[in-house]
C-alpha cells in the first residue's frame, strides 16, 4: 500500500498535537487524585525533616552533642530549644507576633503572609488551570515579566484619572500575560510543539526583552537614570492598601480572592471548564465527542497566561511600586508550580497552598533574623513538601494509610496492579 | 503435570474475588475456565501465578503443595502464563524477548543470544510455529506475537500453561491456528488452563469446562453441552444467544459513501476507494479482520481523519470534510471501538460522560454555564432506561464494568435525535448478558428507521445483526452480500476472495 498521488497533502498531520506526553499527564493525574490528607501530611512530614535539619545545623546542639554521653539531657534540651525557637519564630513572623503589645501590630505578620501569598495565588491558579488540561506551563516567569512591563508602563507613563488608571493597568497586564501564554497554546495547537520547551524558551525571550526595554531610554527606563529600572508607578495606578498605610497588604489580595472564585466557577461550573477537564483527562474521548481539542489548548493557555500575568501586575502595582527591574517576578512563576501541585490543581487548594507558602516566606525572614537560621532551611522544607506530594505512596507508607484505590481490581493488567500493591504495603 | 487448586479464597477488602474455588487439571488436559468478565477467573490465575496470595486454600502440583512468593517461583515450578496483553518488549527481537528475565550469559557477562536463538528455533520446529528468532516483535502480527509468548513459557519448561483470554486479539483464522497449537501442546503432555468467555471456542477445544460466576465455581460441564446451557450457567439465567430480529423495512438510501480514500499519519492508504450506501432502517455490517481499514473508515465518517478524499452524503447533505462537532450535530451517533480510550472519560462521573458530546449547547449548557439539575435528572432517567448498574449518577465511569460502560456510551449516543448510527465493535470484551442488551438496542434503533452501520470482527455478531454485510480487506470492500450469507463464504471473503469466488469455493467443497 502506498500513498496515492492525488491525495490531499496536508503538511504534517496535526494529530500528535492533541496528545500531551503520556507520562507527564499520568504524574499530574496521580498528584491530583491524591487526597487532601496526603497534602497535609506531606507538609507535616516536611516540617519534621526541617526540624531535623534545624537541629543538625544549630551550633548549640552541635556543642552539646560533643559531650552527649556524659550529659545527654543537654543535647535534648538544645534540640528542643533550636527547633521550638525556629518554629515559633516562623509562626510569629507569619501569623501573630506575641511580643507586640496591641493586636494591631501583633497581627501584622499575617498581613505580610497574605501580601506574599497574593501573587502566588494568582500564578498558582494559572498553572493549576493549565495542569487540569494536562499542560505544564513552566513559563510563569516570562508571562509575569511581560505582564509587569505592560501594567507598569501604563501605570507610570499614562496619566489617567484615579480608578480608571488602575483598571486599565491591570487589564493591560493581564492581557499581556494572556498573549504570552496564548502564543504557547497556539504553537502547541498548530504545530504540536511541546509546551514545556516553548514556555521555557519564552521565559528567556521575555526576560531579555524586558531587560532590553528597561535599559532603553524612552521605553521602560526611568528618565535620567542609567540603571535598568523603571520609574515609580503613579499613585493613581497603585493598588490601595486594605488596612491603611501601616500594612503592606493591598487590594490585589481582593483580586486574588475574586480570581479564585472565578477559576472555581470556570473549572467546575462552566461549559468551557467542562471541556478543559475532559481534554485534560482524556483528549481522545474529548476529540471523538466533538470537542475542539486544539482550541481548548489555546484557550487554556490564554487563561493561564492571564492569571500568571495578574501575579506580575500584583507585583508592580502592589508589592514593589517604586519602579521595577527584570527581577520583579521574584521566582514566583516557579514557586507557583509548587503551589499548584500542593493545591492539587484545585482553586481552593491553590488558595490555601499559596497562603502556606506566603507564610513560609514571611516567617522565613523572621526565623533568620530572630534565630539565625538560614532561610535555605525554609526553601528545603518547601521543596520537601513537593517531593512528598509527588510520592503519595511514600507518605501513605510512613503514616500507614490505606491505599486510595480500595480493593485492587485484578483485571487485565495483573502486573500493574501488583506493583502498586507492593509499593503501598 | 497435574494441577490442583483446593479451596482458594482471595479477598480484596470486603470483596471476595474467589470464594473457595476448587479446580483440578489433569496432565495433558485442556481445561476451560469459563465465566463472565469480573467473575474472578483472572484473579484465580494470578493466585496460581504467584502474583496474588490467597487468604485460604492451597495449590498442588503433582500432589505436592506449593508456596509461590512470586511469578518466579511459579515459573520454576513449571507454570507458564500467556497473558491477554502480551508482556513483550516491541523493540526487542524474538530471541531477546524469550530470554528476558532469565538471561544466560557467557564469559564476561555477554548475553548468550545464540543459545536463545537456538531455543526459539528448537521450540518453533517442535510445534511448527515458523517464528524467526531475529524478527523484531513490533514487526510481527498479533498471532505470531502470541506464539512468542508461548515459546517464552515453554522455554522455561512450563508444563502447565495458562492462556488468559488468548483469542480476544486474534482473527478467526489465527484463532483456529491457536486451537491447533493448543491441541499439539496437549498431546505433548502439557496441561492447559484456557480462560475465556467465548462459548464457541470452549466447545471446540476443551476437554472439561469449569464455570465460575461471582467468584464461585457454579458447575462443571463437558464440551458436548450446548451453548445455551453454558451461557445460562455463566450468567445465572436463561439467555438468548440470538436476539429477536424482525425483517427490515428499509427505506431510501440515507447514507451514500462514494470513492472514499483515507491516508493515515504514516502515509499509508488505509481506506482504498470505498463506496457503499446504507438505507434508513437497515443494518449494514462491516466485517473483516482487525486492521483492514474499518477503524479508519468509521473515523472518516465521523470527521476524525484529516486526509480524506471522496464524498460522504447523509440525507442529501455532504458530510465530507466536516469537523467532528458538525458531524455530530448533523445527527450522527457514534460508538467508538475503544470505549475507554475514545468513548469515555474514566475520571468523569456517569452524568458528566452522558453530556460529553453536548458540552457546548442546550439543554446541558446555558450562557456558558452547566445546567446541573437538567443533567442530573437526564442522567437518572438514562441510568434507569439503560439499566446501568451503579450506585448513582456520580459514580466515576472508570469504576464501572465494561458492560455498564458501554451502556453509558449507548445511552449518550442514542439519546440524541439520530440520522445515522455507527457502532464500532459494540460488544468487544462484554459478557453475554451485556451483548444481548447492546444487540437489542441496536436493532431497536434500526427499527426506528435509522440507518445503522455496525463494524465488527466477530462473525457471530455480524451474522446476528446484519441485513447486509460489507467485507473489508486491505482497505477495500471485497463485496457486499446479503445478511444470510454462510459463515464459510464470509470467512473466505475476509481473506480477500471475491463474493463469487468464495461462494463457488464453498459450494464446490460441499458438492
Amino acid at each position: 500500500m502506498s500513498a496515492p498521488q492525488a491525495g490531499p497533502q496536508v503538511p504534517g498531520t496535526l494529530d500528535e498535537s492533541i496528545q500531551p506526553p503520556a507520562r507527564a499527564q499520568q504524574v499530574l493525574r496521580d498528584i491530583m487524585s491524591g487526597s487532601a490528607l496526603v497534602s497535609v501530611l506531606a507538609v507535616v512530614l516536611a516540617m519534621v525533616v526541617g526540624a531535623i535539619l534545624i537541629a543538625l545545623t544549630n551550633s548549640g546542639v552541635q556543642a552539646a552533642a560533643g559531650y552527649f554521653f556524659s550529659r545527654p539531657g543537654d543535647t535534648v534540651a538544645a534540640v528542643w530549644n533550636a527547633v521550638f525557637g525556629a518554629y515559633s519564630a516562623l509562626f510569629q513572623g507569619s501569623i501573630y507576633n506575641f511580643r507586640r503589645d496591641d493586636f494591631a501590630s501583633g497581627i501584622r505578620p499575617l498581613t505580610e503572609t497574605l501580601t506574599f501569598a497574593t501573587p502566588l495565588i494568582m500564578a498558582g491558579l494559572g498553572l493549576a488551570l493549565a495542569f487540569r488540561v494536562g499542560l505544564f506551563n513552566i513559563g510563569g516567569r516570562g508571562q509575569m515579566l511581560v505582564a509587569s512591563a505592560a501594567a507598569g508602563y501604563v501605570a507610570f507613563a499614562w496619566p489617567l484619572p484615579a480608578g480608571i488608571h488602575l483598571i486599565v493597568a491591570v487589564v493591560m497586564g493581564v492581557l499581556a500575560g494572556a498573549i504570552w501564554g496564548g502564543i504557547v497554546g497556539l504553537l502547541k495547537a498548530q504545530t504540536g510543539a511541546n509546551e514545556v520547551i516553548v514556555t521555557i524558551m519564552l521565559n528567556y525571550v521575555g526576560f531579555y526583552l524586558v531587560s532590553f526595554l528597561l535599559r532603553t531610554p524612552g521605553a521602560l527606563q526611568a528618565p535620567g537614570s542609567t540603571n535598568p529600572k523603571s520609574p515609580a508607578m503613579l499613585e493613581t495606578a497603585v493598588f490601595p492598601p486594605l488596612f491603611g498605610d501601616a500594612y503592606n497588604l493591598h487590594a490585589g489580595f481582593i483580586l486574588a480572592i475574586a480570581a479564585t472564585a472565578y477559576v472555581w466557577y470556570l473549572i467546575n461550573r462552566s461549559s468551557l471548564g467542562f471541556q478543559f477537564r475532559a481534554v485534560g483527562l482524556n483528549p481522545h474521548a474529548a476529540k471523538v465527542a466533538g470537542i475542539n481539542v486544539k482550541r481548548v489548548y489555546i484557550y487554556v493557555m490564554l487563561f493561564s497566561g492571564g492569571l500568571v500575568g495578574m501575579a506580575g501586575v500584583a507585583q508592580v502595582l502592589g508589592t514593589v511600586t517604586s519602579g521595577f527591574t527584570a527581577g520583579i517576578d521574584a521566582g514566583i512563576g516557579f514557586d507557583a508550580i509548587t503551589v499548584a501541585l500542593l493545591g492539587r490543581s484545585r482553586p481552593v487548594g491553590v488558595f490555601f497552598a499559596a497562603i502556606l507558602f506566603g507564610a513560609l516566606k514571611a516567617g522565613g525572614y523572621s526565623m533568620q533574623a530572630a534565630e539565625g537560621i538560614p532561610i535555605d532551611i525554609v526553601l528545603v522544607v518547601q521543596s520537601l513538601i513537593v517531593l512528598f506530594i509527588a510520592a503519595p505512596p511514600l507518605v501513605r507508607a510512613i503514616f500507614r494509610l490505606p491505599s486510595p484505590d480500595g480493593p485492587a481490581r485484578p483485571r487485565r493488567r495483573p502486573f500493574k496492579t501488583t506493583t502498586k500493591a507492593t509499593a503501598t504495603s | 503435570m497435574k494441577l490442583e487448586l483446593r479451596g482458594i479464597t482471595k479477598r480484596f477488602g470486603s470483596f471476595v474475588a474467589n470464594d473457595h474455588i476448587d479446580l483440578t487439571v489433569e496432565p495433558g488436559e485442556i481445561h476451560a475456565l469459563l465465566g463472565e468478565n469480573g467473575a474472578g477467573k483472572s484473579t484465580l490465575m494470578n493466585v496460581l501465578y504467584g502474583l496474588y496470595h490467597a487468604e485460604e486454600g492451597e495449590i498442588l502440583l503433582d500432589d505436592v503443595t506449593q508456596h509461590f512468593a512470586g511469578p518466579g517461583d511459579a515459573m520454576k515450578a513449571g507454570i507458564g502464563m500467556v497473558h491477554q496483553h502480551f508482556m513483550l518488549i516491541p523493540v526487542f527481537t524474538v530471541a531477546e524477548n524469550v530470554m528476558l528475565g532469565h538471561e544466560d550469559t557467557t564469559f564476561g557477562g555477554r548475553l548468550d543470544l545464540a543459545g536463545a536463538r537456538a531455543t526459539v528455533r528448537e521450540i518453533s520446529a517442535r510445534f511448527g510455529f515458523d517464528v524467526d528468532p531475529d524478527a523484531l516483535i513490533e514487526d510481527l502480527p498479533v498471532g505470531v506475537q502470541q506464539r512468542v509468548e508461548i515459546i517464552k513459557a515453554l522455554s522455561q519448561d512450563a508444563r502447565v500453561l495458562v492462556f488468559d483470554e488468548p483469542t480476544a486479539v486474534l482473527t478467526p483464522q489465527e484463532t483456529d491456528e491457536l486451537m491447533v497449537i493448543m491441541r499439539q501442546l496437549k498431546d505433548s503432555g502439557t496441561s492447559i488452563v484456557f480462560i475465556t468467555h467465548k462459548l464457541r471456542e470452549v466447545r471446540a477445544v476443551a476437554d472439561r469446562i469449569t464455570v465460575i460466576r461471582l467468584g464461585k465455581v457454579v458447575g462443571e460441564a463437558l464440551p458436548t453441552a450446548s451453548s445455551a446451557e453454558l451461557a445460562s450457567m455463566m450468567v445465572g439465567r436463561a439467555v438468548d444467544l440470538m436476539v429477536e430480529k424482525g425483517p427490515e423495512k428499509a427505506g431510501d438510501e440515507a447514507l451514500i459513501v462514494e470513492n472514499l480514500c483515507v491516508i493515515d499519519q504514516r502515509n499509508h492508504l488505509v481506506v482504498n476507494n470505498v463506496s457503499f450506501e446504507v438505507r434508513s432502517g437497515e443494518i449494514l455490517a462491516i466485517a473483516g479482520v482487525q486492521g483492514n481499514g474499518q477503524t479508519e473508515l468509521t473515523e472518516a465518517l465521523l470527521g476524525l481523519q484529516s486526509r480524506v478524499t471522496g464524498s460522504i452524503t447523509l440525507d442529501g447533505k455532504s458530510l465530507t470534510g466536516h469537523s467532528v462537532r458538525k458531524t455530530l450535530d448533523a445527527g450522527v451517533g457514534f460508538v467508538p471501538e475503544d470505549r475507554t480510550d475514545d468513548g469515555l472519560v474514566g475520571e468523569f462521573t456517569i452524568a458528566e460522560n452522558l453530556m460529553l458530546d453536548r458540552s457546548h449547547t442546550e439543554p446541558f449548557v446555558k450562557f456558558g454555564t452547566l445546567q446541573r439539575e437538567v443533567l442530573a435528572s437526564f442522567a437518572e432517567d438514562k441510568v434507569k432506561e439503560f439499566d446501568i448498574r451503579t450506585q448513582g449518577i456520580d459514580t466515576l465511569v472508570g469504576k464501572l464494568s465494561g458492560g455498564n460502560q458501554q451502556k453509558v456510551v449507548l445511552a449518550r449516543e442514542l439519546s440524541r435525535t439520530l440520522r445515522l448510527f455507527v457502532a464500532a465493535q459494540p460488544t468487544r470484551g462484554l459478557d453475554v448478558g451485556s451483548i444481548e442488551f447492546v444487540h437489542t438496542r441496536i436493532i431497536e434503533t434500526r427499527d426506528a428507521g435509522v440507518p445503522v452501520i455496525v463494524v465488527s470482527t466477530e462473525l457471530d455478531e455480524v451474522v446476528a445483526l446484519a441485513d447486509r454485510i460489507a467485507v473489508m480487506y486491505r482497505g477495500g470492500i471485497v463485496g457486499i452480500v446479503p445478511g444470510d450469507t454462510p459463515r464459510d463464504v464470509l470467512g473466505l471473503m475476509m481473506a480477500g476472495e471475491s463474493a463469487a469466488t468464495a461462494t463457488a469455493a464453498v459450494t464446490g467443497a460441499a458438492a
